[in-house]
């Protein structure tokens, strides 16, 4: 019975996918396809683009997906059309824009301090040998008497 | 001097960072919320039939324009929230309000079955049965409820179910400063 059930349910969960999720029948253009869901990020899940997503609206996005490349819609299109509904948040690669020049050059930006500041650490002439050692003449003296202390 | 003022860069370095991190931590905030895009935009496009079986018309965007401030609600029969908040719908009608609604992704008998059970607070449902204007509006999930202005622009958004503190503390707020600026 339990088996049964158990494999009910699969069957279910594999109808439930094979129903939503039908490919292109243009190879190249289902490439493509899967190549962008694997940019868009699924707005349910934590950080998951809709190409590995479970969740429904991931693939009703899939299907929207395949539905406009089929259309002959560009793959910028596409995004755009995404972007107007869910913002930047849709897209798993945050695009090159004023609201995100700290975000993509940050890291250069701490290389380039880092950088600069060694730079000024070795171009700064560090102190002579001799000026280091050199002793005053009081020193002299404390060295000359422990000199003659010695027996 | 200079020198050692140089050797503070490390502390606020350190405290610029830390900072950063204790907001994360602390603010009241929901890493998963998505900002809506819609906000102070036009209502998107869309035009849905009414799901069969249901004896109030459809819903286009034309009707969101006019009409005075409307309350969009995108719920389903299958969601849960969506039956907690159903009382707060129910109020917000028939204390005069506008309320329409999205049926998303739904079959017409569980639909039937619902608002004879709850009630229907809704003056207009378009039925949404793929989901696509679901995407239309930018929705991650159901319930969702957008208030709409006179002009047909989307003046503010709630996801998750409008509980009796969210109607009190935000809903209201906004449909009374609407309607003081005319709708």
């Amino acid at each position: 019975m339990r088996r049964c059930l158990l494999a009910l349910c699969l069957l279910l969960l594999a109808a439930g996918t094979a129903v939503a999720e039908k490919p292109l029948a243009d190879p190249a253009l289902e490439t493509r396809a899967r190549a962008l869901f694997e940019e868009l990020r699924c707005v349910v899940c934590q950080n998951e683009s809709i190409a590995s997503s479970h969740a429904g609206i991931a693939a009703d996005m899939r299907t929207l997906v395949r539905e406009k490349l089929a259309d002959g819609e560009s793959e910028d299109e596409i995004k755009a059309f995404l972007v107007a509904r869910y913002g930047n948040y849709v897209l798993l690669k945050p695009p090159f824009e004023p609201m995100t020049w700290l975000l993509w050059l940050g890291p250069l930006l701490i290389l380039g301090a880092g950088a600069g500041v060694l730079l000024l650490r070795l171009r700064r002439p560090s102190p002579l040998p001799a000026e280091r050692s050199a002793l005053s003449a009081e020193e002299r003296e404390r060295l000359r008497i422990l000199l003659q202390e010695e027996p | 001097m200079g020198r050692r003022l140089l050797l503070l860069v490390p502390i606020a370095v350190f405290a610029a960072v830390g900072g950063f991190f204790l907001w994360g931590l602390l603010a009241d905030r929901d890493p998963s919320a998505i900002p809506s895009m819609l906000i102070d935009r036009p209502a998107p496009d869309f035009a849905l039939a009414p799901p069969p079986g249901v004896d109030v018309p459809g819903l286009t965007s034309e009707d969101l324009k006019g009409n005075g401030v409307t309350i969009v609600n995108i719920f389903a029969s299958w969601c849960l929230p969506c039956r907690i908040e159903h009382p707060v719908l129910e109020g917000l009608s028939s204390a005069g309000n506008r309320v329409v609604g999205i049926d998303y992704k739904d079959k017409p008998a569980d639909l039937q079955a619902y608002l004879r059970e709850l009630g229907n607070p809704y003056q207009r449902i378009g039925g949404d049965q793929n989901g696509r204007a679901g995407i239309d509006w930018g929705i991650s999930g159901v319930p969702e409820t957008f208030i709409v202005d006179g002009q047909g622009k989307v003046r503010y958004r709630h996801v998750g179910p409008i509980n009796p503190g969210d109607l009190e503390g935000r809903i209201q707020p906004v449909l009374d400063a609407l309607k003081r600026a005319g709708g």
